[in-house]
């Protein structure tokens, strides 16, 4: 049953487009989006520890050996539910579109469908077709829908709209095509007669070629989880998508390049973690190098949203500070480190989508302005309280305050770390001291500003049902699994140890 | 000579040319008759009832490949028919009928008989290029074949463009088949036969005559000129833009898949023994070291100048020249399966430009010539916006749409002929390249669905006929992708 979450999705954006009127449009996505986060969770519901589910597996293309194999395991699962709420979030959340809002919805869905293809399949040339379609979509919702820096209006922003959009489709692309050199030279190598995972788990590739072959497609798929120094795209793209698609892109999106390097880069090409044999500038593997690009990005990413005067890049770039805690946990090696990291792209996809909401939509939408020092004045805390509320409870699910799902999975990627890299752990923890401090900032001076003499109060439209919803769908979410991390660690920890995983269980796995 | 041209038995050639001279008379008769009762009918009528006769020429071709016992060979190899070669052939018919029905539209000429009937000639050229294996014949009908391009080129008498076109096309094809026939002699001479399977006997052996070595570059460079391969492209750019748009996106589909073909065919079955290696650190001289050069040019030269252009059918030929690149390392694989794959390449890339140009063929009444002109297309033409989201999606190797399989396949090929994946090289910068196409294609597609055009343009008015054919070319893009057995199934993987 869980094939239909990708069908549905198309069913819905081709019936979205078609919809003769925008409300139809609308109701259209969100049954579409509901209807997946609700497969999601009567598979949950049903799913025994460890289980290895398979959906569909039948001859694609024979002549080359590639299957349609549809299959889930705990952390296909876990994402899948993660790309239900937030889709259904992103529905929510972009009620008010009102240009081409057929069209709008029809790519979302399209983009969502992708998503889904992507953490349910386990032949890795569908995989690839599905993680190619999700690259388009994302290309026009930003290109047609998107929000220019401030400042820029007109002819202005629509280049800028353009650049960013631009610049996140060359991104994936170029990472893409990493992808795709590895993945056919690991057709070739594996003899050319099978495309599944477990076919290419099985034909244990010469070390050569893993070490090879890792970095390679591991780059490929990081580019797309923001990792340092190939991030770039992300602060942009995030900032000039609509809400919506900035909630998929940092929600589920980012996951999918997580998702790849875990499930294509380490699970298939697991010795091209092994050492080098020799040591350059104090590194000595592919592994620790991965390492310490997660780490600066950790670092980085918060330090420079301390300084951004744009509340949407403030949040743009602490997503790239928090998936450097995601690729961090994935080069532990460890099980807590890969548990947590598994576990931190549920809770950033979910936080960050509920960061993104509140300043692109509740925000931006009724201010028109995403300048720190021009929303200060405007005593949002008065004017919007809901939004200032979501905002807190959000900024301190992302600063990982414990019952908030963020704690959990910071936390045992920092217990994974200790064990990998001891001294990382410091870089990582200031890291985490500076995402307090810029969640403060940010804080403080959207919603809690010094009301300037003869300031008008203004009079900003109520949060409306929509938006309401949306934010709770995400606050319950980021909540029961922080108050209930079993909820998923249950999905996440026995699937480490199925036969796919075996590769990366030796060293330091314990 | 005289006595072995006696063996031939004029039954045995009348019934394996009955495809070709099908489709020749169907151009006769459409000309014939376009000159005596047509001439004073409608324009419309005119091109209606040309296409029709060259559709059913055609299909009934088409039907005595698929139906009549039309496998064999003649002696001396010139004509060697293999099921392989009824395919492409099956599949150049297809491509013709599809210009014939996009050609329907056009307004600029009066002289409607000649253009179908040249369309129909081409057609029986490539039929026969693909068909042998002689070196005489292949090179007749080659010159047949771009003759007959030529003209097609310089069709539209009053643009000075076409005429320009035409006549740099001629002047460049000139040259190649110099360089080609010097090559063919050169062949001759180190072989001592123009039979494709009898130079292989005698080329083979471990080490190349330095006279071969001239022979197989002129050849490359003959043929690099027909495929359009860099540095051999020059007159790409202009034919493709200068061109009447039908008869660009002939040039760049049809003749495209028949000159692929018989480049196969030359150095894979004529020049098996003097194949070469072109590994890193694994080179040895031969063909493939020559077109490795040719292919890593082409996809480099073709793929960044594409980025500079701002006339969309100057993208479309220098991305064309990029796709050669790619095409080429299904040569350089010269396995089983770059053969396959090669063929699943040409003809996806066919079907996905000629429905380019086709879609473009259809808005050159409204002045579309520049990128920029494409603004807020998606409002004037929806549906023709969609085909050409389609093709050119398809182009950048975008699944689920063929051009992506065609990609995965030819460099899966060209990765696995060589040993611990020598060729790695060539294909990283492949895909490196194919990453850098998307940037022009987004370009086009963006102004043709992000920039909104003038708020009160027209909608475009656009015949059924152009319409249809359009839709099916995209149709096909569409399900070869999905679906790439339908056509591996027949060309052999």
């Amino acid at each position: 049953m869980l094939a239909w979450t990708i069908y549905i999705s198309f069913l819905g954006a081709l019936a979205a487009r078609l919809s003769p009127s925008r409300m139809l449009a609308r109701v259209v996505a969100l049954l579409t989006a509901v209807a997946g986060l609700g497969i999601g969770l009567v598979a949950l519901r049903h799913w025994v520890p460890g289980e290895f589910l398979t959906v569909a597996r039948v001859a694609w293309i024979p002549q080359l050996g590639i299957s349609y194999h549809l299959a889930a395991d705990g952390i296909s699962l876990t994402l899948v539910l993660l790309t239900g709420i937030a889709a259904t979030a992103g529905v929510l959340f972009s009620w008010n579109i009102e240009k081409r809002t057929q069209e709008f919805f029809a790519l979302y869905l399209v983009l969502i469908g992708g998503v889904y293809g992507v953490f349910l399949s386990f032949d890795l040339f569908l995989l690839f077709v599905f993680y190619e379609i999700a690259i388009i979509p994302k290309y026009f919702l930003i290109a047609i829908w998107g929000s220019a820096k401030r400042g820029a209006a007109g002819e202005d922003a629509g280049s800028q709209r353009e650049y960013a959009a631009m610049k996140l489709a060359l991104y994936s692309f170029a990472g893409s095509a990493l992808v795709l050199a590895g993945m056919v030279a690991a057709w070739v190598a594996s003899g050319g007669h099978s495309m599944s995972f477990d076919a290419l788990v099985a034909a244990h590739f010469s070390a050569r070629l893993q070490m090879g072959l890792f970095p390679l497609v591991f780059v490929g798929f990081a580019v797309l989880a923001g990792m340092w120094p190939f991030h770039t795209w992300a602060p942009t793209g995030h900032a000039a998508a609509p809400t919506a698609a900035s909630m998929l892109l940092a929600g589920v999106v980012m996951k999918l390049g997580a998702y790849g390097c875990l499930r294509v880069a380490m699970m298939l090409f697991p010795a091209g973690m092994d050492p080098w044999g020799f040591r350059v500038l104090g590194l000595g593997s592919w592994r620790e190098v991965f390492a310490l690009l997660a780490v600066i990005g950790i670092v980085y990413g918060a330090s420079v949203a301390l300084v951004q005067r744009d509340f949407k890049f403030v949040i743009g770039y602490s997503s790239v500070s928090h998936m450097g805690f995601v690729l961090l946990g994935l080069m532990t090696l460890t099980q807590i480190g890969l548990d947590g990291a598994v576990l931190q792209m549920f809770s950033h996809g979910v936080i960050a989508g509920l960061l993104f909401a509140v300043v692109g939509r509740m925000v931006y939408d009724r201010t028109h302005t995403r300048d720190l020092n021009e929303l200060g004045p405007m005593q949002l805390a008065h004017a919007i309280p809901f939004a200032a509320v979501t905002f807190i409870l959000a900024g301190m699910a992302s600063i990982g305050l414990p019952g908030f799902s963020g704690f959990i999975a910071e936390f045992q990627v920092l217990i994974g770390t200790w064990r990998s890299f001891a001294w990382m752990i410091a870089v990582a923890g200031i890291g985490i001291l500076v995402g307090i401090a810029f969640t403060w900032r940010a804080l403080t001076k959207a919603f809690f500003g010094e009301a300037t003499l003869g300031a008008v109060e203004h009079a900003l439209p109520p949060i409306t049902l929509p938006e309401t919803l949306g934010a709770l769908l995400l606050l319950a979410s980021t909540l029961t699994v922080g108050l209930y991390p079993r909820i998923l660690t249950d999905l996440i920890l026995p699937t480490l140890h199925s036969p796919l995983f075996e590769g990366l269980r030796r060293g330091a796995w314990r | 000579m005289s006595p072995i041209l006696n063996a031939v038995s004029y039954a045995e050639l009348l019934r394996l040319t009955l495809p070709e001279i099908a489709v020749a008379v169907a151009g006769l008769v459409l000309l014939a008759l376009d000159l005596t009762a047509l001439r004073r009918a409608a324009l419309k009528l005119r091109f209606g009832v040309g296409a029709l006769i060259g559709c059913v020429g055609c299909l009934i071709a088409a039907y005595l490949l698929l139906h009549a016992a039309v496998l064999g060979s003649l002696p001396e190899a010139m004509f060697v028919i293999t099921p392989l070669t009824c395919i492409v052939q099956l599949a150049l018919l297809g491509l013709a009928v599809l210009t014939l029905l996009l050609s329907t539209s056009m307004k600029f000429t009066a002289n409607v008989g000649e253009y179908l009937a040249l369309i129909l000639f081409a057609t029986v050229a490539m039929m026969f290029l693909v068909a042998t294996q002689n070196l005489l014949l292949i090179f007749v009908a080659l010159e047949f074949l771009s003759l007959s391009l030529y003209v097609l080129t310089g069709f539209d008498k009053q643009s000075r463009q076409s005429a320009e076109a035409s006549l740099k096309y001629f002047l460049f094809g000139g040259m190649s088949a110099g360089f080609l026939l010097f090559g063919m002699s050169l062949l001759y001479g180190v072989s001592g036969s123009i039979e494709l399977p009898k130079i292989a006997a005698a080329v083979s052996g471990p080490a190349l005559d330095p006279l071969l070595l001239v022979a197989l570059v002129m050849v490359a460079i003959g043929f690099g000129f027909k495929v359009a391969a860099a540095p051999f492209h020059l007159w790409a750019p202009d034919a493709y833009q200068g061109a009447p748009t039908v008869s660009a996106g002939f040039i760049a589909s049809s003749s495209k898949v028949a000159s692929f073909f018989v480049f196969g065919q030359v150095v894979m079955v004529g020049l098996a023994g003097a194949a070469g290696h072109g590994a890193y650190r694994g080179y040895a001289p031969g063909w493939v070291p020559v077109l490795c050069v040719m292919a890593a040019l082409s996809m480099v030269v073709g793929n960044l100048a594409a980025i500079a252009q701002t006339s969309v059918r100057r993208l479309l030929a220098y991305s064309a020249i990029g796709h050669a690149g790619y095409m080429l390392l299904g040569l350089i694989a010269h396995t089983p399966m770059g053969t396959a794959a090669l063929l699943y390449y040409v003809i996806t890339y066919a079907l996905a430009t000629l429905g380019a140009f086709g879609a473009l063929g259809s808005l050159e009444a409204e002045g579309v010539d520049k990128i920029a002109d494409l603004a807020g297309l998606y409002r004037r033409a929806p549906g023709l916006s969609l085909c050409m989201l389609v093709f050119l999606l398809s182009l950048a190797g975008i699944p689920p749409l063929a051009g992506f399989f065609g990609k995965f396949y030819i460099f899966a090929a060209a990765l696995q002929a060589e040993p611990h994946l020598g060729l790695l090289w060539l294909v990283l910068l492949a895909v490196a390249m194919s990453a850098v196409s998307l940037y022009y294609y987004l370009r086009v597609l963006k102004q043709i669905y992000v920039v909104d055009g003038a708020r009160d343009a027209p909608a475009i008015q656009v015949s059924l006929v152009t319409r249809v054919t359009v839709w099916v070319l995209a149709a096909l893009v569409v399900v070869l992708g999905c679906a790439p057995g339908l056509l591996l199934r027949w060309i052999g993987a």
